[in-house]
């Protein structure tokens, strides 16, 4: 399919049982490849992967029992209705009768899609079809569930209806993998970060320790009555700045090391200047910024 | 192999066939019952073909009947799955080998061209009153039933993992067309004698043993190929099929 293309060069990682993991990188990156090698549906040309104890593609059926997948692309069943995608699945991994029809009405509901149970699947939008696919990969209760792009073109409302069924499910000691080119995504939801480009990984962390990796992180948002050159200046020169754009209208922003830590010099500085401060906003390190700063490029190129 | 998945898939086929029942009875009996009216009852009724001709023509019809039912029933879904909706992604997901997942196609298959056939030859028998078919044969008949049914669906598994969407048409026109006109459906292959090279030619077409093997089965007053060489054929067909479309799914199936 790939051609000479290496959709996945020297990629290697390690999820710990029980975490939240997010592999977060721009569309083509190699993330939904790396989804398909660990589920079994992508043969490597060369390396290994492993779920808990199992060689993936020596061992692919027992995988398979381990494992819940929620595609990038819906891919649910057309020719059932919602209720009847759930059971069958659970059919498929020998649930038995009884428990099938109460797992998925509870996930049905969970999911609220219960008043449309009974329908056909192909008249569902995008976001029904894409709750749907989270209950069906939950259906069999497994130990590991991949989401692959889950909020790609969903609706605010379910996308908190996801994070807090990821958070749910992840509290009853399950791991998650999620892939995502959303930063906000990752930094809420996931306990750890990949950060991957062109096959590679870039950087591995918490979204926390990603971001305090790289120096002048903080962005300090300063709004003066008027901003001059020699406000500027010496704001540039205060310890930990490590770049100073100021704008027109009064607006300075500061990119440092810290963050409320420099306001009091940030303050003197002001008035040594003869300017006074109107407002100050201070915003985290981002992984936007990390992605920036190790490849020169943004998430959403 | 697990058996309960392998059962579990068979009854979602089972249930979505059911669902569209309608559909596939029309898509079974309506072109057989056209032809069978056609040729079997005004064709001879009129005098322009010997009363005779509807005893040759129900075995061709009920094995042309049976190939294109198992074939489309295995083709088509697997065309659209594989290469629009994905559909299958769930079951190639499920706790079984890809290889059992191919083989479950092919059951089903086989159950649906089994359930063509018997609804064809009482409709057909209906449609052109009074045929008269040996009974002497029924075993005979219903190990035939069972091998044409897996051509039928071995066929589609080979056709739904090799074809793409857009070759439906040329796959229409360039190999099932001609496999119904030289299947010798409508005449017995000793009807080409006077075509020596074309006489030989379709001895590839795996249509032929079907329709001469319930010729020799229900009409054994006509002429038609040895016992052993249908049985061979169909049988080497049979297994030539499924080992190709067993490797032509996985390959589909794995990226």
């Amino acid at each position: 399919m790939f051609g000479q293309v290496v959709a996945l060069d020297h990629l290697s990682l390690d999820v710990r049982p029980g975490e939240i993991f997010g592999l977060l990188g721009p569309n083509g990156a190699g993330k939904s490849t790396t989804v398909g090698v660990l589920t079994t549906r992508v043969k490597p040309t060369a390396g290994v992967a492993w779920i808990g104890d199992h060689n993936v593609w020596e061992n692919r059926v027992a995988v398979k029992r381990l494992i819940g997948v929620v595609p990038q692309r819906p891919n649910l069943d057309f020719a059932l209705t919602a209720r009847e995608v759930l059971t069958f699945h659970g059919a498929y991994f020998g649930l038995p009768a009884a428990e099938r029809e109460t797992r998925a009405d509870a996930l049905l509901d969970r999911f609220k899609l219960t008043d449309r149970a009974k329908n056909m699947v192909h008249g569902f939008s995008g976001g029904m079809m894409q709750r749907l696919s989270i209950a069906r990969a939950m259906m069999h209760d497994p130990s590991v569930l991949f989401l692959d792009e889950p909020s790609a073109g969903l609706d605010p409302q379910t996308r908190l209806l996801l994070s807090e069924m990821v958070r749910e499910y992840n509290a009853r000691g399950k791991t998650i993998l999620l892939t995502t080119h959303n930063m906000e995504e990752a930094d809420d939801l996931c306990h750890r970060v990949a950060i991957v480009d062109h096959g590679k990984i870039i950087a591995v962390g918490t979204p926390q320790e990603l971001k305090r990796s790289i120096p002048g992180g903080f962005l300090l948002r300063l709004h003066f009555e008027s901003a001059s050159g020699t406000l500027l200046d010496a704001i540039r020169r205060l310890q930990g700045v490590t770049e100073v754009r100021g704008g027109g209208d009064g607006q300075v922003d500061v990119y440092a090391d810290h963050g409320g830590t420099l306001i009091p010099s940030l303050v003197a500085a002001a008035s040594s200047a003869g300017a006074t401060i109107r407002d100050v906003h201070i915003s985290e390190p981002s992984l936007e910024n990390l992605f920036l700063h190790h490849t020169g490029r943004s998430l959403r190129e | 192999m697990n058996v309960t998945t392998f059962w579990a898939m068979l009854m979602r086929d089972a249930h979505v066939a059911r669902r569209n029942f309608m559909t596939l009875a029309f898509q079974v009996l309506l072109q057989p019952m056209l032809f069978v009216f056609v040729f079997g009852r005004v064709m001879t009724t009129s005098g322009f073909m010997p009363p005779q001709y509807k005893n040759l023509l129900l075995p061709g019809i009920i094995a042309l009947s049976m190939v294109f039912t198992g074939t489309w029933a295995v083709t088509m879904p697997l065309i659209s799955d594989f290469q629009f909706t994905k559909e299958i992604e769930d079951r190639l997901l499920a706790p079984i080998e890809l290889e059992w997942l191919a083989v479950e196609k092919v059951v089903a298959g086989m159950i649906q061209t089994l359930v063509a056939g018997f609804v064809v030859i009482p409709t057909a028998w209906l449609v052109m009153g009074g045929v008269e078919l040996s009974t002497d044969h029924v075993a005979w008949f219903l190990l035939l039933a069972l091998l044409v049914a897996m051509l039928a669906s071995t066929l589609g598994l080979v056709l739904g993992a090799s074809v793409g969407q857009q070759q439906v048409g040329l796959m229409f026109s360039m190999v099932l067309t001609p496999m119904i006109f030289f299947g010798c459906t409508y005449y017995p292959w000793q009807a080409l004698a006077s075509f020596p090279i074309v006489k030989r030619l379709v001895l590839v077409n795996p249509l032929v043993y079907a329709s001469e093997g319930f010729r020799s089965a229900l009409v054994p007053q006509f002429p038609h190929l040895p016992s052993i060489a249908i049985l061979g054929c169909l049988a080497a067909f049979d297994a030539a099929f499924l080992l190709f479309g067993l490797r032509q799914f996985k390959r589909k199936a794995l990226t």
